[in-house]
């Protein structure tokens, strides 16, 4: 037990982190049905955000600024990749979305200079703690406590407010709710104003962890959380937050059993079982075909 | 229509000719800038990667993301069997009694010379098509049952597997767990009497694996492909199986992936696992789009531009430039700033008059401009470019400001971003280069 608990614990909160990203794919799927490959490179630009406005602002202001910069980008890449082309067909889309990852990748390389830059330190998150005898990041014990507040306000928010609704009937059927008198713009561009938050907390928590920064360090990251939406079942939250955290702790057991190699494999391998076993995730809903 | 097979099949046979000489020529001919060499290297093999991924994505409609996990197959596969004996012990230094023991082109070229050797070769480029057609047989049999993005990230998935197991330790006297590959047989082991084949050779494979794709996809099997691809359920009633043509055309597309990785081993005369990575698929993607997504011949057309302006054209961006004199730097703003203006007059003036002729539009009296949103974009934006040329004219600095390294691929994405949003059929659309030569009828 003693030899687990570190990697049991890494991986609820990687678990954690990805699970925040995961949400942002899973509403986004839920309601375009488009996986929104740029969400990972998001996540990215958000951690460099964090880095260039620490330089400058009090630590506590640039977190701010970091959700609202990161949040603006969300929508601004939902404006200009995805709203034009929301009469083409699903694979111009989701085309348009990794080339729209693709883009993201190659201006933060040119901003940065491809270097790895030095993740500022948020005090008292980054502190050490010592729990059960094992030394750790406070983000560590966090990031679980912190991911399921956000998650029950999230669930809060789509059960019982007004736009949350608007979520729900967009998510069930685009074009009824459009008829209903639901601006389902203005719904697209909240959905991802909610992932994009989202993913900045994610990776302020990751980021703590993980000291650096590179351009292309948020591929990973977001295609796990992204098998981790459809291991829950796309389009479920709850679903989201499950398959974040397997898939954090499976990943970091693998390490545990010394085959580092196979850490994103293992990923994707829970990928493919449960895509054959159960299409439709742990929580998904079956998608009705219609000729 | 059929009295006109026999003419055109030579004219291409004829064209191809051609330019395998021109190709051969280039390759000898002292003075030749090495650009132009390396562009037609790897533009032939992109070409049939490029083919080969828009078997699946442009004539089944299967969208698949694991073409980078075939290449890679491809490449070690190739690799393995061609390093020779006595080069083993230097490749598998981290391995000692690494390597398979014997090496297929050695053994052929030390009995028959160089026509052993390209023998060989082919051998082994073949089985690496095996290989990868095999795999993706398998990984096939779960994976295929998937429909579009799911199956595009089961697949993605898959090469992501792929690459870690090639990579594991206890598979390293085969695979050279995470090192490198090299010293194994490759374009520059050819040469006719004194000539260099390394650029024809690309050029001769890619095309006739091309030409095996064109006569699969007019078979009856392609037109099945294109059945399921423009209605499944329609395509079914048809009488076409499914699960068959899908899992034929995976096979097919991922046996020539197989071949293309291992030419690309054999371009870059090592390999490594990292470099297959997602982001290669990506690239691949993008050609096809770009290209045209169900057209052969774009994608080809597509691959050279790719890699002729990723390596070659757009490299200026990416050098820091400072103008000799003040003189140089006016025509520099003003060359800027006419490309700017043309771009955003053309834009204004084709989006205006789309506007004004809207039925909506008539009888709401006479406005000077009327615009969309991205019209208005296109038009603040080019305000600010030629704001920023302005503020360099006037500025001491002799410096081109923005051109350093990346901002190549800066340019590049955003060409790229342009074609997926504004000409989403690409190049080509689903045309083939001789329909533009063609008229009247339109193909099927």
């Amino acid at each position: 037990m003693a030899r687990i608990l570190p990697y049991l614990l890494g991986g609820i909160s990687v678990g954690g982190q990805y699970a925040l990203i995961a949400i942002g794919y899973t509403m986004v799927y839920g309601i375009l049905r488009l996986i929104n490959f740029a969400h990972g490179d998001i996540f990215t630009a958000a951690g460099f955000f964090m880095v260039y406005a620490a330089a400058s602002l009090p630590i506590y202001v640039s977190v701010a600024v970091v959700i609202l910069l990161t949040i603006f980008m969300g929508v601004l890449v939902e404006r200009v990749a995805y709203k034009p082309l929301r009469s083409a067909p699903r694979m111009s889309v989701m085309i348009s979305a990794i080339g729209m990852s693709y883009l993201l990748q190659n201006v933060m390389w040119y901003i940065t200079g491809g270097l790895a830059k030095r993740y500022p330190i948020i005090p008292w998150i980054s502190n050490s703690v010592t729990i059960l005898g094992y030394t750790t990041k406070r983000v560590t014990i966090i990031t679980p406590f912190l991911t399921l507040i956000l998650v029950v306000a999230l669930v809060i928010l789509i059960q019982k407010t007004k736009i949350g609704m608007a979520m729900r009937a967009a998510s069930r059927d685009f074009e009824t709710a459009q008829l209903m008198g639901i601006k389902i713009d203005n719904v697209i561009s909240f959905t991802f104003v909610v992932g994009s938050a989202l993913a900045a907390v994610g990776s302020l928590l990751y980021f703590s962890n993980y000291a650096t920064v590179t351009p292309v360090v948020g591929a990973m990251p977001g295609l796990k959380a992204f098998v981790a939406a459809v291991f829950g079942g796309i389009g479920s939250i709850p679903g989201a937050v499950l398959g974040g955290f397997i898939i954090g702790i499976s990943e970091t057991l693998t390490k545990g059993a010394g085959l580092t190699t196979f850490s994103d494999a293992v990923t994707f391998a829970l990928l493919i079982i449960i895509l054959v076993v159960k299409p439709t995730g742990l929580f998904g809903e079956k998608p009705t075909q219609k000729v | 229509m059929k009295r006109n097979r026999i003419p055109q099949f030579f004219i291409i046979v004829g064209a191809f000719l051609l330019l395998l000489a021109v190709v051969l020529m280039l390759d000898n001919v002292p003075g030749v800038p090495v650009m132009l060499l390396i562009v037609l290297r790897k533009g032939a093999i992109y070409a049939l990667v490029a083919v080969s991924m828009n078997i699946l994505n442009g004539f089944t409609g299967l969208f698949s993301l694991g073409q980078a996990g075939f290449m890679l197959l491809g490449a070690y596969t190739y690799a393995i069997l061609t390093v020779p004996v006595e080069n083993q012990a230097l490749v598998y230094q981290r391995y000692p009694n690494g390597g398979i023991g014997f090496s297929v082109t050695e053994s052929l070229g030390r009995v028959l010379g160089q026509p052993g050797l390209l023998l060989g070769v082919i051998i082994c480029l073949i089985l690496a098509g095996i290989v990868a057609g095999v795999f993706a047989y398998l990984i096939g049999l779960p994976v295929l049952r998937l429909k579009s993005d799911y199956l595009a990230i089961a697949t993605l998935g898959f090469a992501e597997i792929i690459r870690a197991v090639v990579q594991y330790e206890k598979l390293g006297p085969i695979t050279n767990g995470s090192n490198l590959l090299s010293n194994f047989t490759n374009f520059s082991n050819f040469h006719l009497g004194s000539l260099k084949l390394d650029t024809v050779m690309p050029f001769v494979f890619a095309g006739v694996c091309i030409w095996v794709i064109t006569l699969i996809i007019n078979s009856t099997y392609g037109r099945a492909f294109k059945a399921i691809r423009d209605d499944e359920v329609a395509a079914e009633a048809m009488g076409i199986n499914l699960a068959n043509h899908k899992r034929m055309s995976f096979i097919i597309s991922s046996f020539f992936a197989g071949i293309s990785g291992a030419m690309l081993a054999m371009y870059q005369a090592s390999v490594q696992a990292t470099i297959f990575k997602a982001a290669m698929t990506y690239e691949i993607l993008l050609i096809v789009v770009l290209g045209g997504i169900g057209s052969i011949s774009g994608s080809i057309i597509a691959a050279f531009l790719f890699v002729g302006s990723s390596e070659w054209w757009l490299r200026f961006l990416d050098n820091t430039t400072v103008l000799p004199n003040f003189n140089a730097k006016l025509l520099f703003a003003i060359i800027f700033a006419a490309i700017v203006v043309g771009i955003v007059f053309l834009v204004v003036y084709r989006q205006n008059k789309a506007q004004k002729s809207r039925p909506e539009a008539v009888g709401r009296g006479r406005k000077i401009l009327s615009l969309k949103l991205s019209g208005v974009i296109t038009l603040v934006v080019g305000t600010l470019l030629l704001l920023g040329d302005l503020r360099f004219l006037i500025s001491p600095d002799l410096q081109v400001p923005l051109l350093r390294s990346g901002f190549r691929m800066v340019v590049f994405s955003i060409i790229v971003m342009i074609v997926v949003l504004f000409f989403s059929r690409g190049l080509m659309g689903d045309r083939e280069l001789p329909d533009l030569f063609r008229t009247g009828h339109k193909r099927l």
